[in-house]
């Protein structure tokens, strides 16, 4: 009866978990679609919030990462832009549009450090 | 044997369709993945030098090779100038270029030596009817130690109201390279389509080779703040008759964002792609 009880909850525990996920995914993809649109119109603070939220949401969201850096990038904030590309790739290694917003953001970065003496 | 024929088909059938279906999700996964949208961004870049207690600049003059087509010292002076001008950073004065490579033939070369009285006051020397040649950093050692020089530098700041003043050396030297380069190659097909493709030739090229140095001093102090240095290449076909003056433009141009950072933010416009 216990074993039975047992293997019950770890059923449910199982099929249960993917539902979860999911809906920390459809959460997070929420806030990151509502951060595109604010960010095409130019309120590029309230993005920042509304893809932060979407990488506390769902921590393996390699967008929302990939966005924040991108927006960090726009307010200046190149430490923190680049280790939310960092993160973003170490998600997604073969993510191609990443990458190639990572190796743009370098060129500027390699440019401003080199400037700073760094 | 009609019978096995038309199983073994019914089943590649469904087999393909069970394929088709396969390629289709994935395709359906692949563009839900990559859905992405495009965003122009500008990055701020933050100012090397904090020139806040300044109004005002003086771009004082250069220590530049005699050319024949190109007077470094006075198109880099009337370039910054303008430049500066156009973009509103700081009051830019407008005096006479100082004759910056014989004031540091005439000076010593000890930082303590009391500075050349005026630069106005700089006499020709017999040799000077002869140009000076300055072709590498190695022929400007010779005249550098006109940077290090506070006091000549105080004397300037003192002259016109303390202002940042910027000097330094400018070299264009022509340069030669010959080896393969890539180009398109328009053609036409069999079928008298036009066909662009690139083709590997073997040129031999000339051009210059420009590399400032910018200095910026202090003009309360006569103290060094920042120094910068920059290299820039062009490279012609050999039979292509490009002045040195059009080339030395051509490479200013390049450097000068970078020069105009020094003193200034800039905004680096650039794209982006958001993801979903």
């Amino acid at each position: 009866m216990q074993f039975r009880s047992l293997a019950f909850a770890l059923s449910l525990a199982l099929v249960s978990a993917p539902a979860a996920w999911a809906g920390q995914r459809g959460q997070a993809k929420e806030q990151v679609e509502f951060g595109i649109q604010v960010a095409q119109r130019g309120l590029w603070k309230e993005a920042i919030y509304r893809w932060e939220r979407a990488a506390q949401i769902d921590p393996t969201y390699a967008a929302a990462f990939n966005n924040l850096a991108v927006a960090y990038e726009h307010e200046g904030q190149l430490a923190k832009a680049r280790a939310a590309y960092e993160k973003a790739l170490a998600l997604e290694p073969n993510n191609a549009l990443v990458r190639q917003n990572y190796d743009l953001f370098k060129e500027i970065n390699d440019r401003a450090a080199q400037k700073d003496g760094r | 044997m009609t019978a096995r024929h038309k199983k073994t088909v019914v089943r590649r059938t469904a087999g393909g369709r069970t394929k088709a279906t396969l390629c289709l999700a994935l395709l359906a996964v692949a563009t839900a993945c990559t859905s992405y949208t495009e965003i122009p961004i500008e990055t701020p870049i933050q100012p090397k030098l904090d020139v806040s207690a300044f109004q005002r600049i003086f771009i004082a003059g250069f220590i530049a090779g005699a050319n024949e087509d190109v007077d470094a010292n006075m198109e880099t002076v009337r370039l910054l100038r303008s430049q500066l001008r156009n973009k509103g950073i700081m009051r830019v004065i407008d005096a006479d270029t100082l004759p910056l490579l014989e004031i540091a033939k005439q000076n010593s070369g000890d930082a303590n030596t009391p500075p050349v009285p005026d630069q106005q006051a700089v006499t020709p020397a017999q040799d000077q009817d002869k140009p000076t040649v300055i072709n590498d950093e190695k022929d400007l050692e010779r005249y550098q130690h006109i940077f290090a020089n506070v006091a000549y530098w105080k004397k300037i700041g003192e002259e016109y109201q303390q202002p940042l003043i910027v000097t330094g050396a400018v070299l264009i030297t022509p340069s030669q390279a010959s080896g393969f380069v890539q180009r398109e190659q328009e053609t036409y097909d069999p079928f008298g389509r036009r066909v662009v493709i690139s083709v590997r030739t073997y040129m031999e090229r000339k051009g210059f080779i420009l590399r400032p140095t910018f200095i910026f001093i202090d003009g309360r102090t006569g103290e060094t703040l920042h120094s910068e240095t920059f290299r820039e290449q062009i490279l012609y076909n050999a039979n292509q008759q490009t002045p040195a003056l059009s080339s030395y433009f051509e490479l200013m141009d390049r450097l000068l964002p970078a020069f105009l950072n020094t003193l200034s933010a800039q905004k680096i416009k650039g794209t982006r792609t958001l993801l979903k």
